[in-house]
């Protein structure tokens, strides 16, 4: 049960001094593992308060219990200093919480105004409803720069205004207090910057906000307070002004960590990937690489900047070998085949490029395999892994794992344990591990550090700088402006299919790249 | 960290399943006014009481680990491979042809070219599916149940037509030559000073079929074709990363399991029958699906749960004949209430013993 009310405790206080939320010991386990330990927490009405932790440190688990998704084990929710059980999102709903999702939870072959009403229709007819909501979205929009089109088609809007959808839902449905998971994961900078300039009018007008992020950054600009969570415990609940990232990063993970990148400057030598002129076009005849041309030379990071769903993940796909294009894509002076009966990841591989996809789970590792076995995964035709034409040489292979394991830190050490079962940070090193090991002449790393805790983040950093060092030609791709900066030589901005440009990180800041992600060159926007 | 312990997933679920589906088995067999207990303990007896019973059990085992495995190996792929019947059916057109072709001196000259047959129309049979699906996207459930059918079809077509006896009126081949008669376990067990029943029809592809789940386990979990197979099943998009191409696995993996639900008509047609006839292979390509569930998908599971289904069988015949209240029909809801149990409804017993673990895991740390 999620609070089992003692009278002696229901609280009689004014409700104008209640805090907007408090929660009050709130604990959550899921079998062995003990996501939230004995959690309180106390938001004040209008305040922008954010919550910052590492993967698995148990934001998602405690914000999940308050909007009714989970149950908690013990503990108590006060919503406006009256004691509030919540039994499922309906009570959230109810009790004047709102949350928007990291993945939108939106329909997209419906209107925005469809689902804005959507589950909170008036009744069985849909006209007064639309009306309705047709009329509150022209005022919100006013207020708020929450403007958007109500009758355009969801799958035709841009990322940054579904998000506008997803609140607009939530103020719909009278929320005061407003969750946002992770809200900035898939925006521009610009657009970040345009949620948060609604986020404040918001806060203006007595709405209570938290916001779940992982960027220190954000935290530090928006909020008034911040909590640190540490394995599923609450670590710290401090003012914004009188904190530091490096504070606030300490918190998170229990020691200091080096925000920066330590590395010398590249000697970049032959060049190793000469792209010419690629051109993707998708399943539905899209057109997602409209004509790229990049070149990356022996030690050197080429830095590939963009919001996610540019062009990034189709230009790797065709580098790794499982997506068909147009163009001429050299390696060593060698092109590479693009369409036929070479395009394929092991031909890749043989030819001396390694990969370390963008999504670990979906395609790095097979989860349900044990690490061994991922050791092997994309390569077990090697043969290095085979006794003999026929039989694979299980053995040899554990024996390599527990090797590889041992120089990546990849705990717990164990090859027979399944990939499922290792952290976040672990499993990247897994795949790390079996990928820079091969010695290849190009590494491709897609956002190395995603959901990744800040610990291991350090050490992947250093392994891809160290192989850098070693000659190696590394194209990167990575969502995180922060992590493009420190490790690239050069950076590289997509934009809708398209390289908008080129910047030596040196010369350039989070502003000018903002611009270019956003589509727009320097100078037009100045 | 695993949920439960090992031997918890492998032993205690199907156990309790088990017990369950008794259990509700025996309402019926009460509902129709006759003795659950006693009716448990014909069935038992039925079936392994005797070595005719045993003989006919493990007949009706070897059946089931032909087409369980043919179910497993497509399921390490993701494939759903509900077309054993046919593919079957299509095995035993393949060892006719063979044996009709020749006047076979001996068995054992005769055996590997039946399993080249069987295994090689079982197999085509399932390339057409794998390929539809590899190449067009034709769902595999849909394109192997119709071709069930299909094959029902062909078999009657040519045992009315090509391959029919012109001797008689039934829908049948001329019996096979005494060449190509597998040796019973009665002929096998004799010379040992060991008397086993004359008439059950349990012959030496019993041993194949063991010989075959041993050699898909090695497939599946020493070679790497298994390792691709499985990692297929596991995440397509992660094989496609790999490099693993898609079409050479589901059509690889997909003959693989025709060849093996075809190698059911060496045990029938060639062990039993000594004649290809219509309907021989009887639901056992179905059974087959239950039997890889209940086993796992794991080749050691496939054989004991082949060998339950075995008594199953023979134990429902010895039902039916003692207990002449029950009829047919009920006789079917038995097998299929263990079948729903240990199959459809694992997870009703899975997942309280799941949690009833963890909490005591729990309270030891």
């Amino acid at each position: 049960m999620c609070s089992v009310a003692t009278k002696g405790r229901q609280e009689t206080a004014a409700p104008s001094t209640a805090p907007a939320i408090e929660l009050r010991g709130i604990s959550k386990a899921f079998g062995p593992v003990q996501a939230n330990k004995d959690i309180s927490l106390s938001v004040a009405r209008g305040a922008i308060h954010g919550i910052v932790g590492e993967n698995g440190a148990g934001k998602s688990t405690l914000m999940s219990i308050l909007y009714g998704f989970y149950k908690a084990d013990a503990g108590e929710i006060f919503i406006g200093g009256k004691l509030t059980p919540i039994h499922g999102s309906q009570d959230a709903i109810n009790a004047g919480i709102g949350m928007v999702h990291q993945h939108f939870k939106l329909v997209e072959n419906f209107t925005v105004l469809e689902n804005v009403i959507l589950g909170a229709e008036d009744g069985q007819m849909l006209r007064p409803s639309l009306a309705k909501a047709r009329k509150l979205l022209a005022e919100l929009s006013d207020e708020y720069e929450l403007s958007v089109d109500p009758d355009a088609m969801i799958e035709n809007l841009s990322v940054g205004h579904q998000q506008r959808v997803e609140i607009l839902k939530a103020l719909y449905r009278q929320a005061d207090i407003l969750i946002l998971d992770e809200p900035t994961g898939v925006l521009t900078p610009a657009e970040a910057d345009h949620l948060f300039r609604i986020l404040n009018g918001l806060k203006a007008q007595g709405k209570t906000i938290i916001l779940i992020t992982h960027k220190l950054r954000e935290i530090m600009e928006i909020t008034d307070t911040v909590s640190v969570m540490r394995r599923g415990e609450m670590t710290a609940t401090v003012q914004t002004k009188d904190t530091s990232p490096e504070n606030l990063a300490e918190l998170m993970v229990g020691r200091k960590v080096l925000l920066e990148v330590e590395k010398k400057p590249a000697t970049p030598g032959a060049c190793v990937l000469e792209i010419e002129n690629l051109r993707v076009v998708d399943e539905k005849g899209v057109e997602r690489l409209k004509g790229i041309s990049l070149a990356v030379q022996a030690g050197e990071i080429l830095g590939i900047a963009g919001v996610s769903g540019n062009g990034q993940s189709e230009l790797m796909e065709v580098l790794g070998g499982y997506q068909t294009a147009t163009g001429t894509v050299r390696l060593n002076g060698r092109e590479l085949d693009l369409t036929g009966r070479h395009s394929d990841g092991q031909s890749r591989r043989n030819s001396g490029i390694a990969h370390v996809p963008e999504d670990r789970h979906r395609e790095g590792l097979i989860l349900e395999f044990s690490a061994w076995e991922n050791m092997a995964f994309g390569y077990h035709n090697d043969p290095k892994y085979n006794k003999n034409a026929l039989l694979m040489d299980n053995a040899a292979l554990r024996e390599d794992t527990r090797q590889k394991m041992d120089r990546f830190d990849v705990r717990p050490p164990i090859p027979r344990l399944q990939a499922k079962n290792f952290s976040g940070g672990n499993q990247q090193k897994l795949v790390l591990a079996r990928e820079i090991e091969r010695n290849p002449d190009l590494l491709l790393v897609g956002q190395p550090t995603r959901g990744v805790d800040i610990g291991a983040i350090e050490f992947i950093h250093k392994r891809i700088i160290q192989l850098r060092d070693e000659g190696k030609a590394i194209l990167l791709v990575s969502v995180e402006l922060e992590e493009i900066l420190s490790l690239s030589d050069r950076i590289a901005v997509m934009f809708d299919g398209r390289i908008m440009g080129e910047r030596m990180p040196e010369d350039t800041d989070e502003k000018e790249l903002g611009l270019l992600m956003a589509g727009m060159g320097t100078r037009e926007a100045n | 960290m695993d949920k439960m312990p090992k031997w918890a997933d492998v032993f205690l679920v199907p156990f309790i399943n088990l017990l369950l589906a008794f259990f509700v088995s025996g309402l019926v067999v009460l509902a129709v006014g006759e003795n659950p207990f006693q009716a448990i303990w014909i069935m038992i007896k039925g079936s392994l009481g005797s070595t005719a019973g045993l003989g006919y059990t493990l007949y009706y085992a070897t059946n089931y680990i032909f087409t369980g495995l043919a179910v497993a190996v497509a399921f390490h792929a993701r494939l759903f491979n509900i077309g054993g019947e046919g593919q079957a059916a299509m095995g035993g057109v393949g060892v006719a042809v063979v044996l009709l072709a020749f006047n076979w001196q001996h068995w054992w000259l005769a055996l590997p070219f039946a399993i080249i047959g069987a295994g090689s129309f079982g197999a085509f049979w399932a390339a057409i599916p794998a390929y539809l699906q590899a190449k067009r996207g034709s769902h595999i459930v849909i394109t192997t149940i119709m071709f069930n059918f299909i094959a029902a079809a062909v078999l009657g077509y040519l045992l009315n037509g090509a391959l029919k006896n012109p001797n008689n009126q039934n829908a049948e081949t001329v019996p096979f030559g005494p060449g190509a008669h597998l040796p019973t376990a009665h002929e096998i067990l004799a010379p040992l000073g060991i008397q086993f029943s004359k008439s059950a029809p349990l012959n030496i592809s019993f041993l194949l079929a063991l010989l075959c789940a041993f050699l898909v386990f090695v497939l599946l979990w020493r070679t790497r074709l298994g390792f691709a197979i499985r990692a297929f099943g596991q995440s397509e998009t992660a094989a496609r990363y790999a490099g693993i191409n898609a079409v050479k696995i589901t059509m690889i993996t997909m003959l693989i399991s025709g060849a093996l639900a075809g190698m059911l008509s060496i045990n029938v047609v060639m062990g039993e029958q000594g004649r290809l006839i219509k309907e021989f292979v009887e639901g056992a390509g179905f059974v087959g699906i239950a039997v890889a569930l209940m086993g796992r998908s794991h080749p050691f599971g496939i054989v004991l749960a082949a060998i339950l289904f075995g008594m199953l069988t023979q134990g429902g015949f010895e039902l039916l004949w003692e207990m002449p209240d029950l009829s047919k029909e009920m006789v079917l809801v038995i097998q299929a209430l263990i079948i729903l149990f240990t199959g459809a409804l694992d997870n009703m017993v899975r997942m309280p013993l799941e949690k009833l673990f963890l909490r005591l895991r729990k309270e030891q740390s």
